[in-house]
């Protein structure tokens, strides 16, 4: 019962929180590329 | 180096957050059971809750971050406040969306002007305020300086979002988790592991979003840095230039 209301719940949470991620992700790659490795300190 | 934002921790990190999501998946919509009450919609649970302690967690780290910028000017705790509020902003969406998807078939509504609703509205809309406060095209340590204020003053309504329930009556439900719980073994491992699952993926998601602010603000330095070394360039032709 309520079915519907669940699957739509679970789909647009996880779905949104994948494409985050795979935005975050997709965007440091991009930007360690112009930044030199000196200045990526955080990554020791 | 690697030109990611990755690192040996967070790819541990990350696999953590993958497998503790595939085990929180399969105890939210198989193994634990429907409520008498309100049958399988209790499932919405399993994410509306994680998402509030991962959005409250975001926020008291900006409030945190907020509170150390404006003592000593860290640009690490700055970028840190500012990565913890938009991970914050994310999951207060996932709150909402939850909230009104599970609010439909309880209550027969998807919205209702509740005290709990309402702050929450209010607490969203705040901090996507705090994140354009960020995005504002002043000096940095202007924006910085009105963004931590911003931060602070914001987490104030977390407070009130949290004790909305006990302060004003209204359609939402009292505190689900406390010394009288009554939830069944199964469910509240399931509520348990989607806590666990959601904090991990969390933690994953700040430390890269973190990350970004930081290379981020490496190349607008670096930017500034150039335009210093061009004016000089210019001043120095200039000077011997009139010399000649």
């Amino acid at each position: 019962m309520h079915w519907e209301f669940v699957i739509a719940g679970y789909v647009i949470v996880f779905g949104l929180l994948a494409a985050y991620a795979f935005f975050l992700v997709s965007r440091g790659r991009r930007l360690s590329k112009q930044v030199p490795t000196d200045r990526r300190r955080f990554l020791d | 180096m690697n030109d990611t934002t990755s690192s040996r921790a967070t790819r541990v990190l990350g696999i953590a957050a993958l497998v503790s999501l595939a085990f929180s998946l399969s105890f939210g919509l198989i193994f634990s059971p429907p409520e008498v009450f309100q049958a399988d919609s209790v499932r919405l649970m399993y994410i509306h809750l994680p998402s509030v302690a991962v959005a409250y967690s975001c926020f008291a780290v900006t409030l945190l971050g907020s509170i150390i910028y404006l003592r000593n000017g860290s640009t690490f705790w700055d970028l840190l406040a500012g990565a913890a509020g938009e991970i914050g902003v994310l999951f207060t969406a996932f709150l909402l969306i939850s909230g009104s998807l599970w609010g439909k078939p309880t209550w027969g509504v998807y919205w209702q002007w509740d005290p709990r609703l309402t702050s929450t509205a209010v607490m969203f809309i705040m901090y996507i305020g705090y994140l354009v406060v960020r995005r504002l095209e002043l000096p940095p340590d202007v924006r910085s300086r009105r963004a931590a204020v911003l931060g602070i003053v914001s987490f104030v309504n977390v407070i009130i979002v949290h004790y909305s329930v006990q302060w004003w009556r209204g359609l939402h439900q009292g505190q689900t988790i406390g010394i009288d719980t009554q939830l069944d073994g199964l469910m509240l491992f399931s509520l348990f592991l989607g806590l666990v699952s959601f904090l991990v993926v969390g933690s994953w998601l700040l430390v890269h979003r973190f990350r970004i602010a930081w290379l981020e603000h490496q190349l607008s330095a670096q930017g500034m840095e150039r335009a210093i070394a061009e004016r000089r360039a210019e001043g120095g032709f200039g000077l011997s230039g009139s010399g000649a």
